[in-house]
C-alpha cells in the first residue's frame, strides 16, 4: 500500500466531515427524524443549482447560501404539510424532498450547459480529488468541513440542555419557555450548512450515512447522551480512517484498481454498525450488577 | 349569558371550544377554579380532558375563547405553571437519567445557555427523594418501571416550583405504592397553597383524592366541590347511558 500526504488529507478531511455530521445527527436520532437528514441532502441540489445559475460560477458563498437556504425551507414545508393538510410527517418529508431534488436536477442539467459541472460529482462526492497536490497545502474541503464542525460543536456545547430538553420533551419545552419549533429549526439549519459543506467532499447519497449511522451506532451502546456524542464522534473518525483504508486495499484483491473513498466510507460506518448491533446482543453482565432490572419491580395492575 | 371570571384565580376559562380539523372536541367551555384545590378533571373517554389541558397551555389552537392563569394569558403568567405530560408522550428509552429528566424543571429558572449546576442537581435530587425514588437518580429512564416513571414526572414538576400544576392522568397504569405517592404529594401540594388539575379516570377514588371536581363531556356538565357535583344525576348527564361506568359510580356513591 502506497500512503503519502494527499491519502493523510483525504482521511483528516473525510473525518472532519464525517464528525460535522455526526453530531447533529445525534439529534436527528433522538427525535426519530433521522430521514430529514436525507431530504435536506437531498433537497439542497435546487439550492445550490440556482446559485450557479444566478451567479455562473462555483464561488462557495453563494453556493452555501443556496442550499442552506432551501434545506431549511424543507424543513419549513414538510412542517407546513405535515400540519395544515394533515399528512404524515414521513410523507410529506417524501414529497417535499423528491420534489426540490426533481427541480435541482432539472437546473442542474440546464447549468450544465453553461457551467462545468458534474452531476456525478454532486451526488457521489469528491473526496480524492479534495486533496492537495503540493505538500504543505491545506486543502479547502478540510477548511470548509472543519469550520462547520466547529460550528457544529459551538451550538450543541451553547443549547446542550436545550436541545435535549426539546427532543426529549417538546411539550415541556414549551411550557419552559423554550421554543422547540425555534431550536427544531436551528437544528435543520445546522444539519443543511453541514449538508452543504459534506456535499463537495463525501456527495448529497453518503451525507445521511454519516449523519445517522454513527448516532445510530452510539445508540446500541450508551444510555447517557454526552456518551453517545462521544461515541459517534469515534465511529466517524474511525470509518473515515476505515474507508479510506478500504478503498486502497480492499479492490485491488478483486483485481479492480481501486473505489471512492466515500462510498468505502459509508460502507465502513455500516460494518461498525453491524459489530456494535452484535455486541449489543451479547447478554450484559453489568445489568446483573447493577442489581434488580425494571421487570423485577412490580409493574403495577 | 353573563359570565364572571375573578382574576386571583389560579385559573378562568371563557367561552373556550377546540376543534380539530374542524370536529370539535371541546365546546363553550367555562371554568373558575378556585386556589388550593385538588381539582379532578373527569369524564368519558374523548370527553376532552387532555385537549382542555393542552388548550389552557397553549400546546394546541383554540377555536375560541380564551383561558387565563391568574387572571392573565398563560403566556404572560407561563412562570407560574407546571405540567405533567402523559406518560406515553415521550419516548423512554431516550438517553437520560432520572435526575437529569428532574432537572428539567428547573430550566425555566436556569434560562438559556446557563448549564445544569449543583444548586439544580440538588433540588432535582430532593425532589427525587420526595417521590421515594431517590436511589433510583442514576438510572437510565427506561431502567424504570412504568410507576417509577410517573414518578420521575411528578418530581419533575415539584422542581418546577410551580403555583398551578396540570396533570395528564398521572394515576393512569401505575401501581398501588405510586397512586399512594402521588396522593400524599398531592395533598402536600395543597397544604402549601398550590392548586393541582388533574386529569382522572377512576370514578370510584374521585370522592376520596379530589375536592374539586369538574365533570368534562365536551362541555362542562358541572364544576364545583366534589361533595355537589359528584352526584348520580351528573353522572348520568356526563356518561349518557354506559351502563358498566354507571355501575362503578354507583359503587363511588355509596361509598362516599
Amino acid at each position: 500500500m502506497d500512503w503519502n500526504f494527499t491519502d493523510t488529507w483525504i482521511v483528516v478531511t473525510g473525518a472532519l466531515c464525517a464528525l460535522a455530521c455526526a453530531l447533529p445527527g445525534c439529534f436527528l436520532v433522538l427525535r426519530k427524524m433521522s430521514m430529514m437528514g436525507d431530504a435536506i441532502s437531498h433537497a439542497v441540489l435546487p439550492g445550490l443549482a440556482l446559485a450557479f445559475l444566478f451567479t455562473g460560477s462555483r464561488e462557495s458563498l453563494p453556493m452555501f447560501l443556496g442550499a442552506a437556504v432551501t434545506g431549511v425551507l424543507t424543513a419549513l414545508f414538510t412542517q407546513w404539510i405535515n400540519r395544515f393538510a394533515n399528512v404524515d410527517r414521513g410523507a410529506a418529508m417524501g414529497v417535499v424532498f423528491t420534489t426540490l431534488f426533481a427541480i435541482g436536477l432539472v437546473l442542474i442539467v440546464r447549468a450544465a450547459d453553461h457551467v462545468d459541472l458534474d452531476p456525478g460529482c454532486v451526488l457521489y462526492g469528491s473526496l480524492e480529488f479534495s486533496a492537495p497536490i503540493v505538500p504543505g497545502e491545506v486543502p479547502r474541503a478540510a477548511i470548509v468541513n472543519g469550520a462547520v464542525l466547529l460550528l457544529n460543536i459551538a451550538v450543541i456545547a451553547l443549547l446542550y440542555k436545550e436541545l435535549r430538553l426539546s427532543a426529549f420533551d417538546p411539550a415541556l419545552a414549551d411550557t419552559l419557555g423554550f421554543s422547540s419549533n425555534l431550536l427544531h429549526y436551528l437544528l435543520m439549519t445546522l444539519v443543511a450548512v453541514t449538508t452543504v459543506a459534506a456535499f463537495e467532499s463525501v456527495g448529497s447519497i453518503i451525507v445521511i450515512a454519516m449523519l445517522i449511522v454513527p448516532a445510530a451506532t452510539a445508540q446500541l451502546v450508551t444510555r447517557r447522551l454526552l456518551p453517545m456524542l462521544l461515541v459517534a464522534s469515534a465511529v466517524a473518525v474511525l470509518s473515515a480512517v476505515l474507508g479510506h483504508l478500504g478503498a486502497l486495499t480492499v479492490p485491488p484483491l478483486f483485481g479492480f484498481s481501486g473505489t471512492t473513498t466515500s462510498g468505502m466510507m459509508a460502507f465502513a460506518a455500516g460494518l461498525i454498525f453491524t459489530v456494535a448491533w452484535l455486541v449489543s446482543l451479547m447478554p450484559r453482565r453489568r445489568g446483573a450488577a447493577e442489581g434488580h432490572r425494571p421487570g423485577d419491580l412490580a409493574a403495577g395492575p | 349569558m353573563h359570565h364572571e371570571h375573578p382574576p386571583d384565580y389560579p385559573l378562568t376559562v371563557h367561552d373556550l371550544t377546540v376543534a380539530y380539523q374542524r370536529k370539535p372536541v371541546i365546546w363553550d367551555v367555562e371554568l373558575n377554579i378556585p386556589e388550593g384545590k385538588l381539582v379532578g378533571i373527569v369524564g368519558p373517554n374523548g370527553a376532552g380532558k387532555s385537549t382542555l389541558i393542552k388548550a389552557c397551555l397553549d400546546l394546541i389552537p383554540k377555536t375560541s375563547g380564551w383561558a387565563h392563569i391568574y387572571g392573565k394569558p398563560y403566556r404572560a403568567n407561563r412562570h407560574l405553571v407546571g405540567y405533567v405530560p402523559q406518560r406515553e408522550s415521550v419516548d423512554w428509552d431516550f438517553p437520560v437519567s432520572a435526575l437529569d429528566v428532574v432537572a428539567m424543571g428547573t430550566y425555566r429558572r436556569l434560562g438559556w445557555f446557563r448549564r445544569v449546576g449543583r444548586k439544580q442537581r440538588a433540588a432535582a435530587m430532593e425532589a427525587l427523594e420526595k417521590v421515594g425514588i431517590g436511589s433510583l437518580a442514576h438510572r437510565q429512564i427506561s431502567q424504570l418501571s412504568g410507576g417509577q416513571q410517573q414518578r420521575v414526572f411528578l418530581a419533575r414538576a415539584l422542581a418546577q416550583d410551580a403555583r398551578v400544576y396540570f396533570m395528564d392522568e398521572p394515576f393512569a397504569a401505575v401501581d398501588a405504592a405510586t397512586e399512594q405517592a402521588i396522593v400524599t404529594l398531592l395533598k402536600e401540594l395543597r397544604e402549601r397553597g398550590r392548586t393541582c388539575l388533574v386529569v382522572h379516570h377512576d370514578l370510584a377514588t374521585v370522592g376520596e383524592y379530589f375536592d374539586w371536581t369538574v365533570l368534562l363531556n365536551m362541555r362542562v356538565v358541572a364544576s364545583g366541590p366534589t361533595a355537589e357535583v359528584f352526584t348520580d344525576d351528573n353522572l348520568r348527564k356526563t356518561y349518557g347511558g354506559r351502563l358498566a361506568l354507571l355501575d362503578r359510580a354507583a359503587n363511588a356513591l355509596t361509598r362516599s
